[in-house]
């Protein structure tokens, strides 16, 4: 073999693995983008688990008005909606709001609520401690029932936010079931 | 050649002139849009002073250095000087229009505190439009007829840009707009209200609008969804504080006699 | 040389093969692995591919003719726009420039061909499977893709015809083309330039094909996995871009412009190579500024790899992130600028005559900057809420694209096909191609401006009144463009069988100076089979003082 096809080998495989790496990389992205969701709020995506406050003091001088908003995804044959249509809230302050919810599809049924936080700049500093949208719900054919969320506003929030949209949007997930046990933490069944 | 290329040019111009109507962004009624208005226009005079500049040396240099006119080339092809300043100049242009560009979005995502919530959920193909506070909640969907759009009937003059349940806002009032969709992904659009938010399934996104003149604005879905994309206009009717408690009065006393 | 050479003959054998002639009838078309075949293979796919999405875009037009049903149900009308553009990046500008680059590379810095002479024939031959794969979809019970030739999710995915799966194993294989031939040409520019070609005696069009292969290399497997994750959302459960499964529709957005902004400067760089070798030429003046167009040209495709969140400003990004992507965009105006000034600066005092080539290239330099002006504009994110989405884009990118690659892929067929032929063409004809493809071509895309700024939204089949008149302008206008193309291809066919024109000698154009015009025309089937010597490589490097 000469040494031009030698070298030409070389780069090939080289290029070949940069290839590869790249199609990794857009694989990467997934785990990355929600990453940067977190951290930054993009598009109002929030944590998908528990935020800790520990450390946090309360800031009486300010109060922040948090709307909660439901939408049931595809005419879903749900009651989904919060028990307050909003809550006034100091930044390092925890509140509790719960959301009703009842199962009129005529048969047991799993959902999952996905959180969303408007504007996006205040997505990162509204936290929740426990929240239903951490796991899929089952619900029982006509069972009701009232989901919490423990929630703060980090104090280091932009002063010039002062209403927050806290958003779920309720899904059947009967095609993504997670394999875990039939999570009702917190729930107070009615 | 010249000649053709100045006709052209200039036939150009004169069918522009004749279709005046809608050559332009709309200044519209928001503030928010004014602003943008403001910085298109700021910008598109940027890009003429640049455009005219390039184009002028480019012309000249087209008329003067022909070969059929006995041009001779100057054989040079490297200024460091001339590089460095055609770096810098428009990179100072870019820092000019930077600024004004960010202070208008600045404004566009203050979300001070406003006057009423409307929440707006996009659908294959009509939107819904919920009032959180007055707890109204309606569909909108387009009110031309099948037969304009196959052409069997005399198309109206709001032809495709018509609804039965138009959105009604008060004037004057800070109008916060929470977007979502239930199914695809939609964008609410009115150019006038210089709003343009995308409706994302299980998100939602806020915008918000100001507006000062009542009237009637339409708009269209700005995101390609389907078949009907063309088909979910958006039309606006803002309308004065006193006449928006009247229709909401009206509205949920109609929907009070429906239900019962 | 017959697939039973490549297969029998050892590889340092492979020499010897070279000074065989082509091979007769088909079989030199389906198993050549030479590059100027291989070159013609992709110019002539990309050409009929042409007329295809030409036609498409016509019918469009038509459709738009005015308000109410002209011709086609939505359905069709949707379909029409995604294969239109589709087939345009994927099928016309994408080969015909790996066929620009298969011809001219080797030629241009005295190689004998490419690297990966048999990779190069698979590399093409994936493509006219993935065309018919494709195409196919028409054929199928459901509606072809009809969701854009950026295919957002979930209307791509959830809500798309099943036919949706042929779509996306014929991007597999557009992509797999791509990167093997980006490969090969990497791989050949590294290792196969003559001794005496060193980096910076490169002409532009090698120089700027090097950095375009790099962001092949670096953005086409993203988009393979960009619909490899559209095809496990469709059918093996996962859920990616699905809110329901904890997926995203908007990182699919963020995966789709990762590949798709980089993706349009793929489109424009080879062009702007082929623009730094017609300019100089018709100017009879060395580039102006031939290190500050290489480092334009790299600075340019670094910056178009964090730019591509400004197609999705209206997403709801926060504000910190709309800043930075603004700005970075606003940036590679400045490199672009760059080119824009030197090209005219190459112009200025030279000596300029007006063959079909330099006039093309000069359409190029005044609707490139046009465009890049209004690109400036749309960059603005507050401006860019109005514009999103609706006919100023469209107008936008026809004035990038159609100058920035289609004109300049006409202007390097002009210049080069006397090399490639052996023959001139008709320049009586050709100025007449150029004069009514830039007439129509104004005509359809600057009204498009103002229905953009007035309201009209892009992919709708049908609109409101108050935007009849600037549409029918518009149809008008694509009209004469599409008829233009059918000179050009009497040109051409004429040119390649005719022989009524005068032969070409082997310089061609006066001014010209390059490696490629050292050789006979039309080009023998086998050049610098010995690497051309350090003479002959300065002599053809005019920015060597």
């Amino acid at each position: 073999m000469s040494n031009h096809q030698k070298s030409h080998k070389r780069l090939t495989l080289i290029l070949v693995c940069g290839v590869l790496l790249m199609f990794g990389f857009a694989y990467m992205l997934v785990p990355l983008y929600k990453l940067i969701c977190q951290k930054e709020g993009i598009n109002g995506r929030s944590g998908a688990t528990a935020s800790s406050m520990a450390g946090l003091s309360i800031d009486t001088t300010r109060t922040i008005k948090v709307t909660f908003l439901t939408t049931l995804h595809q005419h879903l044959p749900f009651t989904f909606k919060p028990v307050k249509p909003f809550l006034l809230i100091h930044p390092g302050e925890r509140k509790l709001i719960y959301f009703y919810a009842e199962n009129k599809t005529g048969h047991d049924m799993t959902v999952q609520a996905v959180p969303s936080i408007t504007p996006g700049d205040a997505a990162r500093f509204l936290k929740k401690t426990e929240c239903f949208c951490f796991t899929q719900q089952y619900f029982f054919k006509g069972e009701k029932a009232d989901m919490p969320v423990y929630f703060f506003v980090d104090p280091a929030i932009p002063s010039s936010i002062k209403e927050i949209t806290l958003s779920y949007t309720l899904f059947d997930v009967g095609d993504f079931l997670k394999k875990q046990q039939h999570f009702t933490k917190g729930r107070i069944d009615l | 050649m010249r000649r053709i290329f100045l006709f052209v040019l200039t036939s150009f111009f004169a069918i522009a002139a004749l279709a005046t109507p809608g050559i332009n962004m709309p200044v519209g009624v928001t503030p928010v849009s004014q602003e943008i208005y403001r910085l298109h226009m700021a910008a598109f005079y940027v890009c003429c002073v640049i455009g005219a500049g390039v184009f002028g040396v480019l012309i000249y240099s087209l008329i003067a250095f022909r070969k059929s006119k006995g041009a001779k080339a100057v054989h040079f092809h490297e200024h460091l000087g001339l590089e460095i300043v055609w770096t810098t100049i428009p990179f100072l242009i870019l820092v000019a229009l930077a600024i004004p560009a960010t202070i208008v979005l600045s404004h566009i995502h203050n979300t001070d505190q406003s006057g009423l919530t409307v929440k707006i959920t996009g659908y294959q193909w009509r939107w819904k439009y919920e009032y959180l506070d007055q707890n109204i909640s309606f569909f909108s969907d387009l009110s031309t007829t099948q037969d304009q759009i196959n052409n069997k009937a005399a198309k109206s003059p709001w032809f495709l840009l018509e609804v039965d349940h138009p959105l009604v806002v008060p004037v004057h009032t800070k109008v916060r707009l929470l977007v979502t969709a239930d199914d695809v992904i939609h964008a609410w659009w009115v150019p006038e209200l210089g709003v343009k938010q995308d409706a994302i399934p299980g998100f939602v996104n806020e915008n918000w609008m100001m507006i000062e003149k009542t009237g009637t604005y339409r708009g269209q879905c700005g995101e390609l969804c389907g078949l009907n994309h063309a088909f979910m206009p958006i039309v606006v009717e803002a309308v004065s504080p006193s006449d928006f408690a009247k229709w909401v009065t009206a509205h949920q006393a109609r929907v009070k006699g429906d239900h019962s | 040389m017959t697939d039973q050479h490549i297969a029998t003959q050892d590889n340092d054998h492979h020499d010897h093969d070279s000074h065989h002639g082509p091979a007769k009838g088909w079989r030199r078309w389906l198993f050549t692995t030479n590059h100027k075949d291989i070159g013609t293979l992709y110019l002539t796919l990309s050409f009929i591919l042409m007329f295809v999405a030409g036609t498409m875009a016509l019918l469009v037009r038509t459709e738009l003719f005015e308000p109410g049903k002209v011709l086609l149900n939505p359905e069709f009308f949707n379909q029409m726009t995604t294969f239109h553009g589709l087939i345009m990046v994927f099928g016309v500008i994408m080969p015909a420039m790996a066929g620009l680059a298969n011809w001219m590379i080797p030629m241009m810095i005295g190689a004998q061909d490419m690297a990966l002479p048999r990779l190069n024939n698979w590399s093409f031959w994936l493509l006219p499977f993935a065309f018919t794969m494709l195409m196919s979809t028409f054929l199928m019970s459901g509606n072809a893709p009809d969701f854009g030739w950026t295919f957002y999710a979930p209307l791509s995915t959830t809500y798309a015809p099943k036919s949706t799966d042929f779509f996306i194993f014929s991007v597999h294989l557009m992509g797999l083309s791509s990167i093997l031939a980006a490969l090969n040409i990497v791989v050949t520019i590294f290792n196969m330039r003559a001794p005496a070609m060193t980096w910076m005696k490169l002409p532009m069009f090698v120089w700027s094909w090097l950095v375009t292969a790099f962001l092949l290399l670096a953005v086409m497997p993203v988009l393979a996995g960009c619909v490899t994750m559209m095809l496990m959302d469709r059918h093996f459960g996962t859920s990616f871009f699905n809110a329901a499964g904890g997926g995203d529709p908007v990182l699919f957005q963020h995966v789709f412009w990762f590949f798709g902004h980089p993706e349009v400067y793929i489109l424009i760089l080879p062009g702007f190579g082929v623009i730094s070798s017609i300019i100089p030429t018709f100017s009879r003046k060395p580039l102006f500024g031939y290190h500050a167009m290489v480092y334009a040209t790299v600075i340019i495709a670094l910056l178009g790899l964090v730019v591509w969140v400004h197609h999705m400003f209206t997403t709801g990004a926060p504000m910190d992130a709309q800043l930075f992507f603004m700005y970075a965009t606003m940036l590679i105006s400045v490199p672009t600028g760059i080119k824009v000034f030197n090209w005219t600066a190459t112009i200025f005092k030279g000596s300029l005559s007006f063959e079909t080539p330099m006039l093309f290239a000069l359409g190029f330099l005044v609707m490139f900057t046009i465009g890049g002006l209004s690109g400036l504009m749309i960059s603005l994110v507050p401006s860019d809420y109005q514009y999103r989405d609706s006919y100023f884009i469209v107008a936008h990118f026809h004035y990038v694209l159609v100058s920035g690659s289609l004109f300049t892929i006409i202007a390097a067929v002009y210049y080069w096909l006397p090399k490639w032929t052996g023959r001139m063409y008709s320049e009586r004809l050709g100025q007449w191609h150029f004069w009514l493809t830039t007439i129509g071509m104004n005509v359809t895309f600057m009204p498009m401006h103002f229905l953009g700024l007035a309201g009209m939204p892009r992919r709708i089949p049908d609109y409101a009144l108050q935007f009849t008149d600037f549409n029918q302008i518009c149809t008008v206008g694509a009209f004469i463009f599409g008829f233009a193309q059918l000179i050009f291809l009497y040109i051409v066919v004429m040119s390649c069988f005719s022989k009524r024109f005068p032969a070409a000698t082997s310089q061609v154009w006066e001014g010209a100076h390059g490696l490629e015009w050292t050789i006979p025309s039309p080009a023998p089937y086998h050049t610098f089979e010995t690497p051309p010597d350090l003479a002959t490589v300065n002599a053809a490097a005019p920015q060597l003082e």
